[in-house]
């Protein structure tokens, strides 16, 4: 029978995030962002309450979420802070993930308990200063040596936690001619000889969150430090992706509901002419729109999320969900800050800061261009308009 | 959660295609050219059960839900909306009469609406003066001995003139509204509204002093008719009250919560129809050498559609199931209604650009689907009066909160 609520399970998951997020990240992410300064200090409360090794099993420390659960997560991070979200999002869907999917029983062992308790964090290199939506255009360079050992010289850009992260997967080519086919995945540390973070970013949003560039030069690693096949690590960023995207969109959600919810809030309170802005319909128009439009990005969200638990392909309705969160959440935001006036403009209400880290989920893991070319691919090759079975 | 219909849904939209594609599809256009009304199509659609969907069996209906409502009335309109929205009216009286009739309404009509005998069932409550401001109609029902006299005009009654039966909404407080706006304060203030004014009635067709007048010439929606009703000196027996006394508001809204359901679905069905033509003619209309479906600027407009056509038939699916449930459905309710209409009314005009210049004409079904879809942002409360009640129950779930 068909039935969009939260399982109960993940009603107390929520509930816990959202009273977790409302103690530990709500008085402080002002100040953080304003600081740009990476909150260090929140990272063992992250790992203590399961979130950074959210997808990973029990036995290697995680907490062994399914991406229903880490969708609630990430949304209720971001309806309070968009970089913390961020952060627990890539940490965890895009290093972590990695590592999970085709890591080694070693790599595993080693790896993932450091991850999952926070103890490093982790981030992901794929992006190039001249690959970014192309990504078979990477040209940093991974060459074997004659003792099956490793060489690997480039540079990665918009990597988050690209300057606190201390695992490291990085995507190198290995066999040019073979493009997107001849890339293969590393997994680096902090620290290793040739390997440093360059320029930190400075971002128009998600002020909270690290973003670095990458610079490897002559970066020596055995082959033990190879992450899956040989050439063969495009096809599992594909797959790394299209989670990643529900994560995003996700992001997106939560998001564009704080920003709601803080409309809501200011409509009710605030009085011009003799009565509440939530009288006139001029704003009533804009709450309900915003609401109706989040309503549907979730269902989209909790759609491809009980898709991907499902093991079915969700390249599709990941892409439709992140697409469409992603436009949702910024048309909320935008419509938060003009529901605040002049205030809405001032960093003195959270709005403001809600639109510029949602500006990220139309660029990040795909971009809305990226998205649509993937939406109708699907659709022109598969011909296929009925995405989970529904008629 | 579960994003899966259960077997007999999944059996009653694909056999609601299936009749679709194999008896509706074919005449279409012609019906839509020719303003016929589907009488023979409702007649079919009868024998599959679906003029009584979410109505017991024992009533002659199907009781297969709402979520398998939905689904049915999404493939019936993806073939011709015309027929859809005689199924979707002639649904809704039939829900009506379960939920507020008595036993001998029930048993009267309720059979004879799935069943076809009545061909379809009508829902007048729209007048010259009164359309989203609904407790303002002037219709009137006065108390004769032994029932009721009614006097007055409806308009936009859709197959007001083929229905069997009617449900027709008047005043018997015997007061005429002048300004709606004083009496709905009035009513806030503990006075009586002008809302609980109004009553509903059940008429037969052929009752004496009902007329139906000529169809109205539209935009879209021709092979389905709307006409004008007029009510003079139309004397009904006491068993024609539908609920009780002043309940005839509460019962339109009620109507109205399910009946939005049913336009969602509706502009789920033919926005599915614009989109895969869209699709299909995309890949087959070469310029510069190619498909053009392999031009981005075509790939994105396909996608965009997709995408919202998607969230659409969620959020239907989710109010349909709700009212399944017996949960508060009236907020997603108009949530759907409100994404749905809107997402077809783009989806419908994208679909007619991709196929430039052919899509302006008759040629192919794409104009069709956009001016069918047009109403869509109108009826059953227009895409403002759906925004008023979904801020109107946010605000009021934010104060509660609060509370």
């Amino acid at each position: 029978m068909i039935d969009f609520e939260l399982s109960e399970e993940l009603q107390v998951l929520q509930k816990s995030v959202r009273e977790f997020a409302a103690a530990e990240v709500a008085p402080y992410c002002k100040a953080w962002n304003e600081e740009e300064r990476f909150p260090h200090e929140l990272i063992p409360k992250l790992g203590a309450m399961g979130l950074l090794g959210m997808s990973v099993p029990e036995r290697y420390g995680g907490a062994e979420m399914g991406m229903q659960a880490i969708s609630v997560v990430v949304e209720e991070l971001a309806a309070v802070d968009g970089s913390v979200a961020i952060t627990v999002a890539s940490h965890n869907g895009l290093c972590t993930g990695h590592i999970l999917l085709a890591g080694s029983e070693e790599q595993k062992q080693k790896y993932l308990p450091q991850l999952a308790t926070g103890s490093a964090l982790g981030a992901w290199g794929l992006t190039e200063p001249g690959s970014g939506s192309d990504a078979a255009g990477a040209r940093t360079r991974a060459e074997r040596l004659a003792d099956g050992s490793w060489t690997i010289t480039g540079t990665k850009t918009f990597i988050t936690q690209g300057s606190v992260g201390g695992i490291f997967v990085v995507l190198a080519v290995t066999d040019p001619a073979k493009k997107q086919h001849g890339i293969t995945a590393f997994i680096l540390e902090k620290g290793m000889p040739g390997f440093r973070s360059g320029r930190v970013m400075e971002k128009m949003g998600l002020h909270a969150s690290d973003t670095a560039e990458l610079i490897l030069e002559d970066v020596r690693v055995p082959d033990a430090q190879r992450l899956g096949a040989v050439d063969h690590g495009f096809v599992d960023t594909l797959r790394i992706l299209d989670k990643g995207r529900i994560t995003i969109a996700s992001m997106a959600l939560g998001l564009g509901w704080g920003a709601y919810k803080a409309a809501l809030a200011y409509a009710k309170e605030r009085k011009q002419f003799g009565k509440s802005l939530s009288e006139f319909q001029a704003i009533q128009n804009m709450l309900a729109s915003s609401a109706t439009e989040l309503e549907a990005a979730r269902l989209l969200i909790r759609r491809a999320a009980w898709l991907c638990d499902k093991g079915r392909r969700i390249t599709l309705p990941a892409s439709m969900a992140k697409l469409y969160a992603a436009q949702a959440a910024m048309r909320a935001c935008d419509r938060a800050v003009q529901i605040h006036g002049g205030y809405g403009y001032t960093r003195e209400f959270p709005v403001e800061r809600a639109m510029r880290d949602a500006k990220l989920c139309e660029i990040g893991e795909g971009t809305n261009e990226i998205q649509r070319l993937v939406i109708s691919r699907e659709l022109l090759t598969k011909g296929d308009l009925h995405v989970s079975g529904l008629t | 959660m579960n994003f899966e219909p259960t077997p007999e849904q999944r059996l009653i939209a694909d056999t609601a295609r299936q009749f679709a594609e194999q008896n509706l599809v074919k005449k279409a256009a012609q019906r839509d050219r020719d303003s016929e009304f589907p009488a023979a199509e409702l007649a079919k659609l009868a024998e599959l059960g679906l003029l009584g969907v979410n109505v017991p069996e024992e009533l002659g209906g199907a009781q297969a839900g709402v979520v398998a409502y939905s689904l049915a009335l999404s493939e019936i309109a993806a073939a011709d909306a015309s027929v859809s929205v005689a199924m979707a009216v002639t649904n809704m009286v039939a829900e009506i009469i379960c939920a507020f009739g008595t036993p001998e309404q029930k048993q009267t009509w309720v059979p004879r609406l799935c069943s076809g005998e009545a061909v379809a069932g009508a829902f007048a409550l729209s007048e010259a003066q009164s359309g989203s401001d609904a407790s303002s109609l002037r219709t009137k029902a006065e108390k004769i001995p032994g029932g009721y006299r009614l006097s007055g005009s409806k308009l936009w009654i859709t197959s007001g003139d083929r229905a069997g039966v009617l449900v027709v909404w008047a005043r018997t407080d015997g007061e005429v509204p002048k300004e709606t706006g004083a009496a709905a304060r009035a009513g806030k203030a503990g006075k009586k509204s002008a809302a609980d004014g109004i009553s509903a009635f059940l008429i037969a067709h052929d009752t004496p002093g009902f007329a139906a007048g000529r169809p109205e010439h539209k935009l879209g929606l021709r092979g389905s008719t709307t006409v004008p009703l007029t009510f003079d000196g139309c004397e009904v027996p006491d068993g024609a009250l539908l609920g009780s006394i002043g309940e005839g508001f509460k019962i339109a809204m009620t109507a109205l919560d399910g009946g939005r359901i049913g336009i969602a679905s509706q502009a789920v069905g033919v926005a599915r129809a614009a989109l895969r033509a869209a699709t299909d003619y995309a890949k087959e209309r070469k310029q510069f050498g190619q498909a053009i479906a392999n031009f981005q600027a075509i790939g994105n407009m396909l996608a965009d559609g997709a995408v919202q056509l998607e969230a659409a038939r969620l959020l239907t699916l989710r109010a349909a199931q709700y009212k399944e449930s017996g949960v508060p459905y009236s907020r997603a309710a108009a949530m759907a209604k409100l994404y749905a209409s809107e997402m077809s009314g783009r989806v419908c005009d994208m679909a007619l650009q991709v196929h430039g210049g052919y899509g302006y004409t008759q040629e192919f079904p794409v104009e069709r689907y956009l001016r069918d879809a047009r109403v869509q942002r109108i009826y059953e409360g227009t895409s403002e009066v759906q925004r008023l009640v979904i801020a109107r129950s946010v605000l009021k779930e934010f104060s509660d909160h609060i509370s």
